[in-house]
């Protein structure tokens, strides 16, 4: 009954698992990152959007596997550590640990297909993951690291905007079933 | 009960997967900065010789697409006076930004004759003269960090290429960094509006000293100065040699704004060389290099050697002219490489335990300058992270 009020809403088993051509998860994240390293040096616009985190997303999303989407957040974290310079190797790694496992989670229990629904996920997470990122900094750290302020509010605003049309182009790499 | 297990694998993977990563980072903290200093982390090497590549065929690919672009599309006679004009401003701004150094240095130095003129029984040492050459390296930024809120970036030249930690990293219009790790064929430079980064600086007219401090934002800002200091936007900050990787007189940047605070006044500093556009840099020598060298005087009109130890490897072929960094595609080459002759510098300019302390003048020409300035936490390498 609750799924007429909540078309995003569909029972576990009519949610389709999306397979992809193989190496385009492992592509696809290696892109991501050498494609933020890159386009860092074009500017500081290119803090508003993290590419590593919403493929992450992505893929956590359409795999719904809990355990493969925290370990492609663990890989591409610690890829992300290891190449700043600031950051301990496990800084980023723990943080999209968890955005893995929480967005293959939502995404085995809710349709992420249309574009508010994606949107709104991206918001969320980003939040969640600068969250994870300001404690690790605050308790294993020492670092001060804010949970919440307006830029983060505009990136994560940013960021959803993006994601909506990375994730319409990462649609396009999808196996036909 | 085997479904229960079954949900819950997730789980405790999740678990083991970030308790693996604390530990790692607890690890790597308990370690410290001196230990990471000495070693870059396995992890952290592949991760760059992996990705460097991929950027430096990235980087190639995006300069060779805007140059056919811009080179055969747009005016090609202009574009090409256009580099030759920005090249040869490049050249003038760095070698302004010397002879006003040694104008100082002259002027200070006169007040010092004058205060042993007036002051013979003041007992004196004499300050040693060091005849040295700066060289250069050119280099090309091939990227960034992966990590939004990290300002370095990575340059085409490594360890191969002679280049070494905390060398100073420039271009003609200000300072831009120093290296921090070293690679064989890249090298990460650490920007000066890093939250780490802290760079010796001081007021171009008043000389008072300070430390530019990276604060994570474009801008950095400069502290340890004191409220009875007068600030006002625009005035020019320069390098002050404390922290032995700049040499002393290399444009900062000019006040953006400040604000009165206790103990001391928030500057906000815009930075004279562009860090959100950089392409092409140059690596200098540092001070600490030139201090370790034993450099014979020589003759007048001579061309100094270059000053590059010969640990350095091939850093020699490496040193170029000021002007060629602005030539995209300008290679380096033993024939066209000429260095460029430092001044010559009075012990003012050497670190402050081969300084006089006697040689104060007690009325001094630099009413406002800090002898006292706090030590720059580029200073020690280890001293920078909290």
């Amino acid at each position: 009954m609750s799924y007429a009020f909540n078309p995003g809403i569909q029972s576990q088993e009519n949610i389709e698992v999306h397979k992809y051509y193989t190496g385009t998860v492992v592509g696809s994240a290696i892109l991501a990152i050498v494609l933020q390293a890159f386009l860092h040096k074009y500017g500081h616009w290119t803090e508003l959007v993290e590419l590593p985190l919403l493929v992450t997303i992505y893929f956590g999303v359409s795999r719904r596997n809990p355990a493969s989407g925290l370990l492609l957040g663990a890989a591409i974290g610690i890829l992300q550590d290891a190449l700043s310079h600031d950051n301990p190797i496990g800084f980023y790694g723990i943080a999209k640990t968890f955005v893995g496992y929480v967005a293959s989670s939502v995404g085995a229990r809710i349709d992420m297909e249309h574009p508010v629904s994606r949107f709104a996920l991206i918001v969320v997470l980003f939040h969640f993951h600068q969250i994870v990122l300001a404690i690790t900094s605050r308790a294993l750290l020492n670092r001060s690291a804010a949970l919440f302020d307006l830029h983060l509010l505009i990136a994560s605003l940013v960021s959803g905007a993006f994601g909506v049309l990375l994730f319409a182009l990462l649609d396009r790499l999808r196996r036909p079933a | 009960m085997v479904d229960i297990s079954t949900r819950r694998r997730p789980l405790a993977l999740l678990a083991i997967v970030v308790v693996a990563q604390v530990l790692l980072l607890a690890f790597q903290v308990r370690r410290g900065d001196a230990a990471r200093d000495r070693n870059v982390p396995l992890i952290r090497y592949w991760a760059v010789e992996t990705i460097m590549p991929i950027e430096r065929a990235g980087s190639w690919m995006f300069s060779g697409v805007g140059g056919v672009w811009s080179g055969y599309i747009d005016l090609r006679h202009e574009r090409k006076e256009n580099i030759d004009l920005r090249a040869e401003n490049g050249e003038l701004k760095l070698r302004n930004h010397q002879l006003e150094t040694e104008v100082e240095e002259a002027r200070h130095m006169d007040a010092m004759l004058q205060f042993r003129h007036d002051h013979p029984e003041a007992p004196m040492i004499a300050a040693d003269v060091v005849a040295s050459t700066r060289a250069m390296v050119a280099a090309h930024v091939i990227g960034g960090s992966a990590d939004p809120v990290s300002h370095t970036i990575f340059i085409n030249r490594g360890g191969h290429d002679g280049i070494r930690r905390e060398m100073a990293v420039i271009t003609p219009d200000g300072i831009v960094g120093k290296i921090v790790e070293v690679f064989p064929h890249a090298s990460q430079v650490l920007l000066i509006s890093d939250r780490e980064s802290g760079v010796g600086a001081m007021f171009a007219a008043s000389h008072a000293h300070g430390i530019v401090k990276g604060t994570g934002d474009p801008d950095p800002q400069m502290d340890y100065i004191v409220n009875e200091e007068k600030v006002q936007p625009g005035d020019e900050i320069i390098t002050s040699g404390d922290d032995r990787i700049f040499p002393k007189g290399l444009a900062v940047g000019v006040v953006a704004d400040d604000k009165a605070a206790t103990p001391f006044q928030i500057i906000h500093i815009r930075t004279a060389a562009h860090l959100d556009r950089l392409e092409d840099v140059l690596v200098l020598l540092t001070e600490r290099d030139l201090n370790l060298k034993t450099v014979e005087p020589s003759p007048a009109g001579a061309e100094p050697a270059n000053s590059r130890p010969a640990s350095t490897g091939s850093a020699q072929h490496q040193a170029v002219p000021a002007e060629k960094i602005l030539k995209p595609g300008a290679a380096a080459s033993p024939k066209t490489a000429t260095p460029k002759p430092e001044t010559q510098k009075p012990a003012a300019q050497k670190p402050a335990s081969s300084t006089p302390a006697t040689a104060k003048p007690a009325n001094s020409t630099q009413p406002t300058s800090k002898p006292t300035a706090p030590k720059t936490p580029d200073s020690k390498p280890t001293a920078q992270k909290n």
